[in-house]
């Protein structure tokens, strides 16, 4: 049933309602990304060349690598955020349970319902109340508007986020005046009200202290059962802590980012297969 | 030599300095004078029927500008209605849509039209408005002000909007919301101090406009007819009255010319009470 709402799709619902055997039905959740040959620019800088790869559903994907070589402009083409910027441009295919993303008849909004994203500095609305700020996604695009499924999502959001027992009697404050920790989860929370089937975050820890990075990592290993996590990070130690599959990039001489290695995270952290990831690993660059 | 050089050096930073301070004193000298001045020779023919009563023809006692403060309250509201939808869409285009080049030439197309002398903005409205409707009314004039007010709300506007961080409008779109919901719901909210100060200032500006209303809005001492008939203003009496011959008329021009210069003032301070309150 649960399979059944998240679908959408009445073709895939009937194929599904043939699945008697539930391990097959395991095998179709949603969330999964199949890259390829994905290219970005910055007008006439190529950021991101060539990545062709696949990401699980309901896992953790981490994206490690050092600054410049594009990770976060990866990140940004699978919610179709990058063409936000003046100038910026995307060719190849990112295909979302087997529709891709950049197809003429999708539509960038539908696709960033699907796929959430939580940003480097925490950005909760400012002039919004916590509860508006998890609602917001919510309310703005109409979806929802009366009070009764709003507060149930609202909490299960915060709930899921790990934020409910320390915000549950400041609903009307502020959003700003929580701490940055808080505010970084108030996000992922706002980010989960939507519903989506994949949750993008972009080094979510980089501007928060260890105590606050721990609760975050730690609600990640939950939020993975239920949506497919991508993760920036520079933190090399974070991704092996959290992640399940780990992809490395780097920058070339042409200054463009490429995937270098790509696999399980035991794998490419204990016996990487390439001599630059083992370099970067052990730290002798980046 | 070197004492020379010293010696020198000192006495050019006094001069500068003292010319700095003279000049900034010479500023708020010339605001000081010209509201003590209206104050002083304004103040003693303001009473209640000056406000409440409408003008006497010469040789009567007592009468007033109530309908040319109405007057000047409907041009200015009427223009305000006009400008701001307007003037606010164009700051969003300048700041949230515009591409670089586009919105470039817009802008220096507001910022000419910002240094229109205001007696061709009462011609043009003039030529648009008063020749083909034949009659002087209040809402060609309405129209006149609202065009002096829109390129000053559309670059406050733009201003504003663009201090709103990016990071709140990439939260917005992340969550699925379109560009415009964003704008509306997120951006403006952000920005609405600014805003709302950048449509005060122009308010301000238009309330003592008088050439464009000599073309439009033409004067009329009876009050409100409607939108498509003459109708009174302050700015437009005080010229009338300051060029009549009459010693009781130029009593009521001062008086009318402080009522004006105390609007405006109001404004001013509402202005500066939102800025201040913003960066709190």
């Amino acid at each position: 049933m649960v399979l059944k709402e998240k679908t959408g799709y009445t073709i895939l619902d009937n194929r599904l309602n043939c699945l008697k055997d539930k391990t097959l039905i395991a095998t179709v959740q949603k969330g999964g990304f199949s890259i390829m040959g994905l290219k970005a620019w910055y007008r006439h800088f190529l950021a991101l060349k060539d990545i062709t790869m696949d990401i699980p559903p309901r896992a953790i994907t981490a994206i490690i690598g050092p600054s410049g070589c594009g990770k976060s402009t990866f990140i940004r083409c699978l919610n179709r955020m990058h063409e936000v910027a003046p100038g910026a441009r995307v060719e190849g295919k990112v295909c979302l349970d087997g529709d891709d993303i950049y197809d003429k008849t999708a539509d960038p909004v539908v696709i960033r319902r699907r796929v959430g994203m939580v940003f480097q500095r925490p950005n909760p609305f400012p002039a919004m109340s916590v509860f508006d700020n998890v609602a917001a996604g919510l309310k703005l695009t109409r979806l929802h508007s009366r009070r009764r499924e709003l507060v149930e999502i609202v909490e299960q959001s915060l709930r899921q986020a790990a934020l409910w027992d320390e915000v549950k009697d400041k609903l009307n404050q502020s959003g700003a005046s929580l701490s940055g920790g808080q505010q970084q989860r108030l996000c992922i929370a706002r980010a989960l009200a939507v519903k989506p089937e994949v949750v993008l975050m972009d080094e979510p820890c980089s501007a928060l202290d260890p105590t606050a990075t721990t609760k975050i990592e730690d609600l990640m290993g939950g939020l993975a059962k239920e949506y497919t996590i991508v993760i920036v990070t520079h933190n090399m130690q974070q991704a092996a802590r959290v992640s399940d599959k780990a992809a490395f990039f780097l920058m070339g001489e042409d200054r463009a980012g490429s995937l270098v290695e790509y696999g399980d995270t035991n794998q490419l952290f204990t016996n990487p297969k390439d001599r630059r990831t083992e370099d970067y690993i052990t730290g002798r660059f980046g | 030599m070197e004492h020379y050089s010293y010696n020198r050096r000192r006495w050019v930073n006094r001069v500068m300095l003292g010319l700095c301070i003279g000049s900034a004193g010479l500023c708020i000298m010339v605001l000081v004078l010209i509201l003590g001045y209206t104050l002083y020779q304004g103040i003693s023919f303001v009473n209640l029927s000056f406000i409440t009563q409408s003008a006497k023809p010469i040789g009567e006692a007592g009468g007033g500008m109530h309908n040319e403060i109405i007057g000047t309250l409907i041009l200015v509201g009427l223009a305000t209605a006009i400008s701001l939808p307007v003037g606010l869409m164009t700051g969003i285009f300048l700041s949230e849509f515009g591409g670089p080049r586009l919105a470039s030439a817009v802008r220096f197309t507001a910022d000419v039209l910002t240094g229109m002398p205001s007696i061709v903005v009462g011609v043009f409205a003039y030529i648009i408005l008063v020749r083909p409707m034949h009659a002087f009314s209040a809402i060609s004039a309405g129209v006149a002000l609202a065009i002096i007010m829109i390129p000053v709300i559309a670059r406050t506007a733009e201003e504003s909007l663009r201090l709103v961080p990016n990071s709140l409008r990439e939260a917005a779109l992340a969550l699925g919301i379109s560009r415009w919901r964003t704008v509306m719901s997120v951006v403006v909210p952000g920005a609405l101090a600014g805003i709302i100060t950048g449509v005060m200032l122009a308010m301000a500006r238009v309330a003592g406009e008088t050439a464009p209303l000599m073309f439009t809005a033409l004067g009329n001492t009876f009050g409100y007819q409607g939108l498509g008939k003459p109708i009174g203003a302050l700015p437009l009496q005080i010229w009338r009255y300051a060029m009549s011959p009459y010693k009781v008329w130029h009593q009521q021009a001062w008086a009318a010319a402080f009522l004006l210069v105390l609007m405006i003032l109001t404004i001013s301070i509402v202005v500066r009470w939102l800025t201040s309150r913003r960066r709190a």
